[in-house]
């Protein structure tokens, strides 16, 4: 064989490194998990939310519905002031004003998801205690810091959707009149729309899949929340608080909760790289 | 006829608007930078950074978790940049898109987004029970460049692709091999590129806490080889703010930690930047 042909074959097994790491992951986290789906019963799994695992209850229904309140709260406060800065900076403002703006905004994505939870422990958390009520550890606050969290991922996807539509379309609009926000509304956004639902899907997925920060200010307590201000435990932070001492078939249950997020991370990823190809 | 509101009106109203959705971003960012090094600045002697931690943390520096996360961080990317810049170069240099590449490219980007936890949960089954390896220094620089693989492998097919054509041309029409070509030629160029990658994983090796958390436990002493469990800067500030161990100690470390990850970052946005203008 020449050396070519060699390097090329070396270079593909480099390459299927990706993939096989995902497929390895997934065989995995599967076979630690499936065991006690099958055990308990998928409906009584998912739907059930009496969470006792000593006593052999796995119920993890109140878990996904916090789950997807929090993120559905991050995306309250995310999608808006992430879509209002790519918007700001692909648009609005001059390219000196962007050249400085943009690589501060990323400055956000480097901050440690730890430090995010830390000041909303020192700073949010008394905040909605005292001026709102209830423990302050709550939905709300993870909320909030999660909404934060996912800004640097809405705005970056956001702000190539929108620099990838052509200037044709714009100077089309404003030569027919239209005022600059008008052809923001009516032409820009819309032609960037598949980049910018793209966008706030990777944002879900990483408010979902957040961890560390979420234990630290949502207050952990296995229910259903009846308001924004009560405590809440997601499926990321019951695996990382009870992985540490688990064994058996808690241990196990553990891992099928991270199958439920597996599940639920690659839909959203799924439905994200078809979106975006679609464009 | 319903009123409407004048359209340039309604521009200034938008304008104001999003401007102040941009502000408030900017703010909490502000807030975030400022709070964080007002308390924790103070706290960063050189001691602290010399010491190790005594006491749970409680007393002493923080000197043990900064060898711990150096020797993760290099073991990870020791691991990954290989990986990352191979799959890269075979994307770029070596085949037309196709399902192979499509297949690699959608594990690189599904692998992008599996949270940190499953990445936690997956390495402890495999390293830390199956293999046998244990909370140590190997599981998590394993499972942490797992973790890193996406971002060099994005960064570096970015950086190669915008080595221009010719510059390839040039060498094919001097008689070079393509293997000759790609480490000669088109890696030295890509290089900024390829640095800035590897910079972002460090940045993100550095921050992370939920992967290592299982994969590489929370052990205080200097580990000492690979099989030692070793607690990171990030793990350390995890739990001395959680636990309530110490808050000036922990707002150190926040402090070394934001700061070392703000300034990896912004070097290595800077060199990307360089790169990019110098070939466009």
């Amino acid at each position: 064989m020449d050396k070519g042909k060699f390097v090329e074959r070396v270079l593909f097994l480099l390459a299927l490194s990706s993939i096989s790491s995902l497929v390895i992951i997934t065989i995995f986290i599967f076979e630690e998990g499936l065991p006690l789906i099958m055990h308990t019963g998928l409906k009584d799994f998912i739907f059930s939310t009496h969470w006792a695992p000593t006593k052999g209850f796995f119920g993890i229904g109140a878990m996904i519905v916090s789950s997807l309140l929090v993120t559905l709260g991050a995306m309250v406060l995310g999608v808006p002031l992430g879509l209002a800065c790519a918007i700001v900076l692909a648009e609005f403002c001059s390219e000196r004003v962007r050249r400085l703006l943009k690589p501060t905004l990323e400055l956000l994505a480097g901050i440690p998801s730890v430090v995010y939870g830390f000041l909303g422990v020192i700073w949010l958390v008394p905040l909605i205690r005292d001026h709102l009520g209830g423990p302050g550890l709550s939905l709300l606050a993870a909320s909030v810091i999660l909404g934060i969290m996912i800004l640097p991922t809405v705005i970056s996807i956001s702000i190539d959707a929108l620099t990838a539509v052509p200037d044709v379309y714009r100077d089309g609009s404003i030569a027919l009149g239209a005022t600059e926000w008008q052809t923001v509304r009516r032409v820009v956004l819309p032609a960037a729309s598949s980049g910018i639902i793209t966008a706030v899907i990777l944002g879900m997925g990483r408010a979902i899949g957040e961890t560390m920060a979420v234990i630290m200010v949502a207050g952990n307590a296995i229910k259903l929340p009846s308001s924004v201000l009560e405590p809440v435990r997601t499926l990321t932070s019951n695996i990382a608080l009870e992985l540490g001492y688990a064994a058996g078939r808690h241990r196990e249950a553990l891992f099928a909760t991270g199958i439920v997020l597996f599940v639920i991370i690659m839909v959203l990823n799924l439905s994200a790289t078809l979106i975006a190809r679609r464009r | 006829m319903a009123w409407r509101l004048h359209p340039r009106i309604t521009q200034v109203v938008a304008k104001t608007i999003l401007w102040a959705f941009t502000g408030l971003t900017l703010l909490i960012l502000v807030f975030i930078i400022v709070n964080i090094s007002v308390k924790g600045l103070p706290q960063v002697t050189l001691s602290f950074l010399s010491q190790d931690p005594t006491d749970m943390g409680r007393h002493g520096g923080i000197f043990s978790t900064i060898i711990a996360t150096v020797y993760l961080t290099l073991l990870a990317i020791a691991l990954a940049s290989p990986l990352g810049v191979g799959t890269a170069i075979y994307l770029t240099e070596y085949t037309r898109e196709g399902w192979a590449t499509r297949i690699i490219r959608f594990g690189a980007e599904c692998l992008a987004g599996v949270p940190s936890i499953i990445l936690g949960l997956f390495g402890f089954v495999l390293f830390v029970m199956k293999l046998g390896f244990g909370w140590s220094i190997i599981s998590g620089g394993l499972t942490l460049a797992i973790m890193v693989l996406p971002i060099i492998i994005r960064t570096a097919e970015e950086a190669i692709k915008a080595v221009p054509q010719e510059y390839r041309q040039v060498c094919y029409s001097l008689g070079m091999s393509q293997w000759q070509t790609i480490t000669r030629i088109v890696l030295p160029s890509a290089l900024p590129g390829i640095t800035t990658g590897i910079m972002l994983s460090v940045g993100r090796s550095l921050g992370e806490t939920a992967v290592l958390l299982f994969t590489a436990g929370a052990a205080l002493r200097t580990p000492t080889s690979l099989f030692d469990s070793g607690r990171t800067m990030a793990v350390h500030f995890y739990i001395l703010a959680r636990e309530g161990i110490s808050m000036p100690n922990a707002y150190g470390t926040a402090a070394i930690l934001m700061f070392s990850i703000l300034l990896i970052n912004l070097v290595a946005y800077g060199l990307m930047q360089r790169m990019m203008r110098r070939f466009s």
